[in-house]
């Protein structure tokens, strides 16, 4: 007998039966940036039966500080985030189904991806993805844990469908740009923070321990030593779009048409085909080699320099991120001009 | 005046009178925030009308998201 797991069922709240239960169920993951690489490894290292890891971004050089699952030889050679998570994973854990989807998620993708999910984890970096979960969420009557963090700042909340309000309550509004990341910096022990208290409460449904979670919206601020936690259980409402009494999950219809995005902070335009394609890579390095400028490419997708301002990178799936730019205008006839 | 946020001790101007004037106080007036005020919520349209007074005990939460 492998003695793994020994010092997790000795912790009396889990024991050989939570075990038993965190083996048998399946977590989706949104994105494998610093918040999904903490969750990742941790709940693979826990045992978990089965993790869906989904990231629409590759590695670079800035991520290895805190995004724990990565190394150089990623960022050089640019590997998609949901791949090179996977190897890793695999690597650590290889009794667990790890899966990875190098994929923008959006309507479409998300009823796909929850089939058989117990739990959805939030490492987004974007309420418009989170409110997507977030309807999903309910639909499909699956909890998610929403995590955040920026500068030494983080916070959490569980949002369990018939029980607690959901993000759509809590927000009301959209927030829009605000700090991220790429503008005021993040520390990894603000990073680790909000992982420890989603993976907690990730273990706690997993071992269907619902009388153990926390109610609680957690906020702290490491660098200010500040710690805060609400009881957000009143501000549910009846009358939400997402949860309430007459549902409409306004976000599932809303995000399906879109099809560019600018990637927060991150002077990226991201450009998706109107259907996903599957494109040849070799041919496509070709083609843009002619076309002048500097190509590069991994199996997953191929890098264009276009000048000294503009980048683009192709992936398989006919997804474009034209990055050196906010305007989707131009993002489009750059697009157009190099990719048809 | 003397306030109790998110668990510390913290001088404020007597001029902050709202919950809203409080928020822009600490530069959180274009944050969504949820407020705390002795231990009750307080709904976000009622920011701008409810007072902040000398002892109380406020926990605000701002939503970010970073990843």
């Amino acid at each position: 007998m492998s003695d793994r797991y020994s010092r997790q069922t000795l912790f009396a709240p889990i024991g050989e039966k939570g075990q038993e239960l965190i083996s048998q169920k399946h977590v989706l993951l949104i994105g494998a940036g610093a918040l999904g690489t903490g969750n990742a490894e941790a709940l693979v290292r826990a045992g978990i039966g089965k993790l869906t890891i989904v990231d629409r971004d590759y590695v670079e050089w800035s991520n290895l500080q805190r995004q724990q699952l990565y190394h150089e030889a990623d960022a050089t050679n640019r590997m998609p985030k949901a791949i090179a998570a996977e190897k890793r994973l695999k690597e650590i854990n290889s009794e667990v189904d790890v899966v990875a989807h190098v994929m923008d998620v959006t309507t479409e993708e998300i009823e796909l991806l929850v089939e058989g999910v117990d739990l959805i984890l939030d490492a987004t970096d974007n309420f418009d993805t989170r409110l997507l979960v977030n309807d999903i969420s309910q639909k499909h009557q699956i909890p998610w844990i929403y995590g955040a963090c920026v500068g030494s700042y983080g916070l959490s909340y569980t949002i369990f469908p018939g029980k607690t309000p959901c993000l759509n309550c809590l927000l009301e509004t959209v927030p829009l740009g605000g700090a991220t990341c790429d503008t005021v910096g993040i520390i990894s022990p603000a990073v680790q923070m909000v992982v420890a208290y989603q993976v907690t409460e990730a273990l706690k449904i997993l071992v269907e321990d619902d009388e153990a979670l926390r109610n609680k919206l957690v906020s702290f601020d490491l660098w200010k030593n500040q710690h805060t936690a609400i009881n957000v259980s009143k501000a549910k409402k009846e009358s939400c779009k997402s949860c309430g009494s007459e549902p409409t999950y306004p976000y599932l219809s809303a995000g399906s048409h879109t099809k560019t995005a600018v990637l927060c902070g991150r002077d990226t335009v991201q450009i998706r085909p109107p259907e996903p394609k599957e494109i040849n890579l070799e041919q496509l390095a070709e083609t843009l080699q002619n076309q002048g400028g500097k190509v590069d490419q991994n199996p997953f997708l191929v890098n264009f320099s276009i000048n000294d301002e503009h980048r683009m990178v192709i992936f398989q799936d006919g997804r474009v991120l034209v990055h050196g730019t906010k305007d989707i205008a131009e993002a489009k006839s750059l697009y157009h001009r190099y990719l048809g | 005046m003397k306030l109790h946020i998110n668990g510390e001790s913290v001088e404020v101007p007597n001029s902050v009178d709202s919950v809203t004037e409080l928020l822009t106080h600490f530069q959180l007036q274009d944050k969504v925030v949820i407020v705390e005020l002795n231990k009750h919520i307080l709904e976000k349209e009622n920011h701008a009308l409810t007072t902040v007074t000398d002892g109380d005990r406020i926990e605000i939460v701002h939503f970010v998201g970073g990843g």
